[in-house]
């Protein structure tokens, strides 16, 4: 599915209706701040993943719940962002570029916010009873979910505002 | 509160109040019988709510069978618009609602037809090919299935509230975009294909996991019947292309919803990143179709000329390479819409190359025949149907594969007289043949064979009739989805057989009703479990097999295992173990309705119904993960009492 965003994104980048560009809209460091974001965010999931094998419930919470505000914090710092551009009147309307963009990164944001969700669905069950191999496997697919999340990030920033800044 | 949703969505012409109002009428009747017999806790329990896969793809194909009948309606509404509508006369029905009704033709015919007999198949065979008790998720599989059945609602629906699209099956934009498609038409068709798209992709996961995972001992990848080997490497193609088609009707929504400029004439977009992306989902989408039934074909023919299938291991290469070559080969669709000359010979050189592996199945099946002993039951007179049909239809399309005559034939009624002829006569005969092939296994009587070769007849007949005259009218220079025609084109004699042909295969579709009416008054049991002498191991078990399947999982040793063990004497008893179920849950049925709401919401937009719908989703989703009792175990008692 991402695979045919990016398609479309490589095709209509140049569409940009004699509005701005990635190179004009991009802020890279900012970009790449929300890349380490997500990369802890996907790392304290691995450990706290780690925990729930070693059935330590505590920690294995506490990773989780790390996990779960790193997402939290990525989601606003892109919040942020576009809100910004749409401020300037360059939104999702205005042209193809935009329009690739805003659904590569609001179908990327729609995933992270499920993986925040499902942390604490998983997660509340936990704060009373003992770890169960049901939860061991579930949240080990979750750790799965924000690995994966991650790497289509590394993809979107690579392809979309690396490519598109050049 | 209703969003667009207004009293004209119901005002229609009388044709379409009479299509609404006898379905409303069905609908009730339905209700009425179940409400009179009191049969509905029963069918929540034993129907509605299963989680075994052989009832699940009994209820995929009642639910294609009501769609067949919908798309075979439509088909005969547009044969009689053609012989109608010529010169001063206009015909019966308006140009627009002509469009609508070979929209949704298209849609049904391949969405709720092809691929829910395709579901439906491989929901009751393969488990038991492969000697398995259930699916690897047995739950997902009764999900996919209400999504499947939600999306062919949305078709129904639009009857009566709305409008369906009128932009052809594929709604290329800017035609299905916002501009000069205001209505809702292209809405409906975008969610019910969403919906059921989401569906086909889960079923495309769970036979995937299936297939690797839940194979009985013994059965190595390359002991596999054919059937799941085709199975296989449809599952593989549809894990890759679904999810390109849920990205693309997501982006032709932005662009009707939230004013994105993707598929626009302005601001940038660009129309053609939709016909390709389509495509690319598409051209797969007709290999999944046609997989499973060379799937079928291959057991039928080995089983009706009671030998062994000739070139096991070719038709797996074979089967592989179409599911790789049919990934990229989408431009030919559109060798005409401004491609170099280049790009072109290489996607026609690329199709033409398809034609081999086919081309190889095809002989595998002819030297399986050869020094057989060929019965000729209704199963085997389909394949030879198919094989007559198939040959002519894939000849066809290598001809419109070299982009020269394509430029000539592009979307004139010789593509059309294409297509039907391997879809009718590869997926439709296939699935048919596979259907009265495995009929007896589960429902444990047989079908009436004489009935069963004379809709075979009026089918095969019905379809030379209706299609045969359609390559000369394409060559003629009459255009697909053409609702009006001057006299002096020479059109209606043509038009005139078509119809007729549509008529016979009326008749042979009415047969197959009959055949199924008048098979369970005969009541002929099949207490064999085996009555084609068959040599895979669903015919191992009892017909109809138990909900466990096999009280022992089976132990294979070689390509045709049921056949093998036929040959043993005796078969040492082993003793009987409890076994290990899934539970019944309504999660399917509820996800079901709820993403039909879903849909309609946001097709009228209505969107707080929208939020509340999906939220419920969500809910539903959250308290299926802390359902307790979710399996269960059936005692050794039970087991030898079905014994």
């Amino acid at each position: 599915m991402f695979a045919a965003f990016f398609a479309a994104y490589a095709v209509l980048k140049d569409g940009v209706n004699s509005g701005p560009s990635g190179k004009d809209l991009f802020n890279l460091p900012y970009a790449l701040i929300e890349t380490f974001v997500l990369l802890f965010a996907a790392l304290t999931s691995g450990i706290g993943s780690i925990f729930v094998h070693r059935r330590k419930r505590k920690r294995a919470i506490t990773f989780f719940l790390i996990t779960a505000l790193l997402g939290l914090g990525f989601l606003s710092m892109e919040w942020i962002e576009l809100s910004d551009w749409i401020q300037r009147g360059y939104s999702w309307k205005f042209s193809a570029f935009l329009s690739t963009f805003f659904t590569i990164i609001g179908t990327h944001a729609f995933h992270v916010f499920f993986a925040i969700l499902w942390v604490f669905v998983f997660l509340i069950p936990l704060f009373f009873r003992q770890i169960t191999d049901t939860d061991i496997r579930r949240l080990s697919c979750l750790r799965m979910f924000w690995q994966f999340i991650f790497i289509v990030w590394v993809c979107i920033f690579n392809i979309v505002y690396l490519i598109g800044a050049l | 509160m209703f969003g667009r949703l207004t009293l004209e969505a119901f005002q229609h012409d009388w044709i379409e109040y009479a299509a609404g109002l006898s379905m409303v009428f069905g609908a009730l009747a339905t209700v009425i019988l179940l409400t009179y017999f009191r049969l509905w806790k029963w069918l929540w329990k034993e129907w509605l709510t299963t989680v075994d896969h052989k009832k699940i793809g009994i209820m995929y194909i009642i639910v294609s069978f009501i769609m067949l009948f919908k798309g075979i309606f439509d088909a005969v509404m547009m044969r009689l618009q053609q012989v109608w509508s010529v010169g001063d006369s206009m015909g019966y029905i308006t140009a627009s609602h002509f469009q609508q009704v070979a929209t949704a033709h298209g849609v049904t015919m391949i969405f709720f037809v092809g691929m829910g007999l395709m579901f439906g198949i491989i929901n009751m065979i393969l488990p038991l090919q492969i000697g398995a008790r259930d699916v690897a998720f047995p739950a997902l599989n009764s999900i996919s299935f209400w999504l499947f059945t939600s999306g062919a609602m949305f078709i129904l629906v639009s009857l009566i509230v709305g409008e369906f699209a009128g932009t052809g099956w594929t709604s290329y934009p800017p035609l299905s975009g916002l501009k000069y498609s205001p209505g809702v038409g292209v809405d409906y068709w975008l969610w019910t294909i969403q919906i059921s798209g989401v569906g086909s992709l889960l079923s495309g996961i769970n036979f995937f996991v299936t297939i690797l995972k839940m194979r009985c001992p013994g059965m190595k990848l390359m002991r596999m019947p054919i059937f799941v080997w085709a199975s296989f490497a449809t599952m593989i193609m549809v894990m890759f292309a679904f999810p390109i088609l849920t990205a693309t009707l997501n982006m032709l929504t932005t662009d009707r919803l939230i004013d994105t400029k993707l598929f626009t004439t302005e601001a940038g977009g660009n129309p053609m990143m939709y016909i390709n992306l389509i495509w690319a989902w598409g051209h797969p989408e007709v290999y999944i179709l046609i997989l499973p039934a060379f799937g079928i074909f291959s057991e039928v023919v080995a089983v009706f000329s009671e030998k062994r299938l000739f070139g096991y291991k070719t038709m797996v290469y074979a089967i592989f390479v179409i599911t790789f070559l049919s990934f990229i080969v989408w431009l030919h669709h559109f060798f005409t819409m401004g491609s170099g000359a280049s790009v072109n010979a290489f996607f026609g050189i690329m199709t033409m190359i398809i034609a081999v592996p086919t081309g190889v199945k095809v002989f595998n099946w002819l030297f399986t025949m050869f020094q057989g002993r060929v019965r000729l039951d209704t199963p085997m007179l389909w394949f030879l149907g198919f094989a007559i049909v198939f040959v002519l239809g894939g000849m066809t399309g290598v001809m419109m594969s070299i982009p020269a005559v394509d430029f000539q034939v592009h979307n004139t009624l010789f593509l059309v007289a294409h297509f039907h002829s391997v879809i009718i006569g590869g997926v439709v005969f296939g699935f048919f043949a596979g259907y009265s092939y495995w009929f007896p296994k589960f429902t444990g009587i047989m079908l009436n064979e004489r009935i069963g070769k004379w809709a075979f007849g009026f089918w095969l007949s019905g379809f030379l009739l209706a299609f045969m005259p359609l390559y000369l009218l394409g060559f003629m220079g009459a255009t697909r989805r053409l609702d009006h025609y001057e006299p002096q084109t020479g059109f209606f004699p043509l038009f005139a057989v078509a119809g007729v042909g549509a008529i016979l295969i009326c008749i042979g579709f009415g047969l197959q009703i009959l055949q199924i009416l008048v098979s369970i008054k005969e009541n002929k049991k099949d207490l064999s479990g085996d009555p084609w002498n068959g040599r895979t191991l669903e015919w191992s078990t009892s017909s109809p097999p138990p909900h466990y399947n096999f009280a022992h999982i089976p132990e294979v040793h070689s390509i045709d295992p049921f056949w093998e063990m036929k040959k043993e004497p005796e078969m040492k008893k082993k003793p009987l173990h409890e076994i290990h179920m899934p539970s019944n849950t309504g999660v399917g049925v509820y996800l079901g309705a709820l993403s039909f709401i879903f849909g309609f919401a946001m097709i009228w937009h209505m969107f707080w119904l929208a939020i509340l719908s999906a939220i419920i989703m969500v809910g539903c989703l959250i308290a299926r993960l802390y359902e307790k009792n979710t399996e269960y175990y059936i005692s050794v008692e039970e087991i030898k009492r079905d014994a």
